[in-house]
């Protein structure tokens, strides 16, 4: 095994690991205490290499306890810390300072769209009734088999893009239909449909499909691209809500 | 305050909540009441896989997979629930793959199986293909999967709401449970829920160590609810430690990388687990493994300036393998790291991942009062249980398996008891307690802060009880734990609000994590053996006639007011198996 690149990456890594100072610039809200919302800087010392999340946690921790965010397994698993930074959708605790040119003011805002109820925490009922709406779920008819039902690596992978979603809102806080008409399903509703849709062994797609046909459905998607540029796991969103938009023109899927 | 009445209340929306929810449900007014909305919960962390002998590429069978558990918990496992353990895994895998799992496919289109630590063929003869997986994502689509067929099932959660108590009224004579007490975070106010049967899954405790796989929000709170109302906690001291979490941060990188092939060197580039476990290699089980990387560390072959961690070589397995069978781990190398694992090796050390200790059921999942004294209405499944089928230490794809096992029956069970049962009266002021401690936080102007306490708190845990334990490490801990304890009663917090207040949380969540750091401190002073993830430099060998027992701590509190732990044992059930020296 290569022993020189080892020593390459360590020091790299020794290399880049010194404090820097840095302004989060954060959206504060508390209706508790004003019905407006107001920016507030907050200077903190920093691993270039931490999180965002590592830096919120800093503020809350050393500096201003009310400072309120969602959070839990913080490496991108989970979907809680989605918030707006520096403009863009992102989750706090995947994004490292450094990515994030920290000479400037690091901004943190909540995701648009949704109804803000404190600091960086917006009412995520509306997404996920939208995620309900869209039956989520195997739908299957007949008699269950004994064993699994048999699919091949082929069909398997038709899908497999849609089921990393992590339901973090990111995508559908993005879109500016969204934005501009809440009633939108939006992007993670229709990535979840495509999850069964293109499922082999589901049996619900045209109903499905019917749902997203509605006024509210896919073909308000304007194909900005938001979605796929916002989306954390990488799933090719835009392209998910074209093939289904395909699929409600061929009835082919 | 608003009280609430369901036949049965689960605690907790991770896979074991939710797969006994997906139960009760069909069979009774079931509330999900869980501190974060259900896809967040840490199941959704878990990758590598779900064992169950299904024999789909090699020959496999459920007999093996029971052994291969019993010795992988170093013959602390309770034989008869090891044994269901591995019989029901068959159908719990069949269950989910018809709820729709998007499993990894053979080219045949069965559930296709990779090999992980400690599974083996024949009773140790070498390692088999056992594990169910969905690339390193198993976890995200078992906890997926569970919430969309909670969702067609109708079930009723209750999101951000944080259970602070555990309601115990003596009936009869009989302690049994009336309910529960929920925290609501978006407005701060206290709700009752009355319920038949309570369902504790509300997971692990391991955010009192500072390097851990464990998310932020774990901090056994159920456990700590069950605690302070006189249940004993079993066998807490045993505490898992994953070989491979990434360096300093401590994120887990599956155990599946070692079964696609991957290796781990030090820093001479040598495989070192073959001087450890000759036949398994780095899929030994995860005890063996952590103490073998500490070893090397500790003898100067660590890598890095520092010396303290070895390396996860996976650069010789092709890059369409990596793409394909371990793409999240691979992105996590490179997001975290900024290390591209086709090429260069991956920084690592042992992270604190998994409590195999927690509140003692039976197979049911009842909650026991004593050794063998079942709590009416009352049951755990999943970390937060001790069944106990992973003994002193759990095998790899064992807890996804155990969610959905013991979840299972745990939903089966409570829903059926309270198709019978009736309620139980709740105590005149069922909110007292949750409302004092609210209170006392929120008006405190003490001068302690929660994170400098907990800060403390996790540096003592990893300096003290981690991989390596001897009797003075175990003393520090347990005196600085009580110092802490002294000086959370002067903590306050800056958020007097009402609304969303995750300050006031995050203050109640560090009095829980002290609680059971406590717990397990005194526990592991106790045990003076080495058994599974409790090893003890002092006492470097397993002791069967002293120790083949678990133990239960129970919270003891004097006439004024000091409370303090109170040690027994239980014995091990045994049936077929006889404890035989442990080697990989």
């Amino acid at each position: 095994m290569a022993t020189p690149t080892m020593d390459k990456v360590e020091a790299e890594a020794a290399a880049s690991s010194h404090l820097i100072t840095v302004t989060f610039r954060i959206r504060r809200f508390n209706p508790e205490i004003s019905a407006d919302a107001v920016w507030e800087d907050f200077q903190l010392e920093i691993d270039p290499k931490e999180r965002v999340l590592d830096g919120l946690h800093k503020i809350k921790w050393d500096l201003d306890g009310t400072l309120t965010f969602r959070r839990s397994c913080a490496h991108g698993i989970c979907g809680s810390d989605a918030m707006r930074i520096n403009g863009k959708n992102r989750l706090a605790c995947k994004t490292l300072i450094k990515d994030i040119n920290p000479a400037k003011p690091i901004t943190v805002e909540p995701i648009k769209g949704l109804t803000v109820l404190k600091d960086l925490v917006v009412d995520m009922e509306p997404f996920f009734q939208a995620y309900r709406d869209v039956m989520p779920f195997l739908v299957t008819t007949g008699n269950e088999p004994t064993r699994e039902r048999l699919q091949s690596p082929e069909d398997r992978e038709r899908f497999d893009d849609t089921t990393k979603c992590i339901l973090c809102a990111a995508c559908t806080s993005s879109c500016p239909v969204f934005w501009n008409d809440g009633q939108y399903f939006g992007p993670a509703a229709i990535v979840n449909a495509h999850r069964f849709i293109f499922d082999s062994r589901d049996e619900a797609g045209e109903q499905r499909l019917e749902i997203l046909n509605d006024k509210d459905g896919v073909w308000r998607c304007r194909t900005t691209f938001n979605c796929t540029d916002a989306c954390p796991r990488g799933i090719e969103v835009t392209k998910a809500i074209q093939e289904v938009k395909r699929a409600l023109i061929t009835r082919r899927f | 305050m608003k009280i609430h009445k369901y036949d049965t209340v689960i605690v907790g929306a991770g896979g074991a909540g939710m797969r006994a929810a997906i139960e009760a449900t069909k069979r009774s007014r079931t509330a999900v009441l869980t501190k974060l909305y259900p896809t967040r919960s840490h199941t959704g962390a878990a990758q590598g896989g779900m064992a169950a002998a299904l024999a789909n590429v090699e020959e496999d069978n459920w007999e093996w997979h029971t052994f291969d558990t019993i010795k992988g918990g170093d013959y602390l496992v309770d034989q008869d629930a090891a044994e269901i353990l591995a019989k029901e895994a068959i159908d719990a895998v069949l269950d989910l793959e018809k709820m729709g799992l998007p499993f990894g496919r053979t080219p045949e289109g069965q559930i296709d199986q990779r090999r992980f630590g400690g599974h083996s063929r024949n009773h140790g003869e070498a390692p088999v293909r056992r594990s169910c997986y969905s690339g390193d994502r198993t976890g995200h689509m078992i906890l997926q999967t569970l919430y969309q067929n909670c969702i067609k099932e109708g079930v009723e959660f209750f999101n951000e709401f944080y259970v602070l108590d555990q309601l115990i009224v003596e009936e009869d004579g009989v302690r049994k449970s009336a309910g529960v007490v929920a925290y609501e975070l978006a407005t701060g106010e206290i709700h009752v829920f009355q319920a038949k049967a309570v369902i504790y899954a509300s997971g692990g405790t391991g955010k009192f160590f500072k390097v851990t796989s464990n998310a932020h929000t774990l901090t056994g709170d159920g456990q700590a609810a069950c605690y302070r109302r006189g249940l004993p906690l079993e066998d807490m001291e045993f505490f898992q430690f994953h070989p491979t979490g990434i360096w300093r941060m401590g994120i887990l990188l599956t155990e599946g990388a070692r079964g696609e092939g991957g290796i781990l060197r030090n820093k001479d580039g040598e495989r070192f687990m073959e001087k450890y476990a000759p036949v398994m290699k780095d899929l030994a089980s995860r005890d063996v493994v952590s103490r073998s990387i500490y070893t090397e560390i500790r003898e100067g072959r660590g890598c890095g300036p520092e010396g303290d961690h070895v390396y996860l070589d996976l650069t010789h397995l092709p890059p369409e393998q990596l793409d394909a069978k371990l793409p999240d781990i691979t992105e996590f190398a490179r997001t975290y790291l900024g290390i591209e694992p086709y090429t260069d090796p991956i920084p690592i050390q042992p992270t604190a991942h998994y409590a195999m200790g927690g509140i003692p059921t039976n197979v049911e999942g009842e909650v026991l009062s004593d050794n063998t004294t079942v709590v009416p209405g009352l049951y755990a499944a999943g970390e937060v249980a001790c069944v106990s089928v992973h003994g002193a230490n759990r095998l790899g794809t064992n807890s996804l398996l155990d969610i959905n096992v013991f979840g299972r029956r745990a939903g089966i069970a409570a829903a059926e008891y309270s198709e019978k049962a009736d309620f139980v009266e709740l105590p005149e002021n069922p909110a007292e307690l949750v409302v004092s401690l609210v209170e006392q936080l929120r008006d405190s102007t003490g001068t302690e802060r929660v994170a400098d306490i907990r800060k403390e708190l996790q540096e003592t845990m990893d300096a003290n009880v981690m991989v390596f334990r001897t009797e003075q490490t175990i003393k520090t801990a347990v005196e600085k734990i009580a110092e802490l304890r002294e000086r959370y009663k002067n903590v306050s917090v800056q958020d007097k609000g009402k609304r969303f207040n995750t300050d006031l949380l995050e203050a109640i969540e560090l009095g829980n994590l002290l609680d059971l750091a406590e717990v397990m401190a005194v526990s592991a002073l106790a045990r003076k053996e080495s058994r599974g993830g409790h090893y003890r430099e002092d006492y470097p060998n397993r002791d069967d006639v002293n120790f083949m027992r678990h133990t239960m701590a129970y919270r003891e509190v004097a006439d004024d007011g000091k409370d303090s732990i109170r040690l027994d044992y239980k014995p091990v059930v045994q049936t077929r198996y006889q404890p035989m020296e442990r080697k990989y």
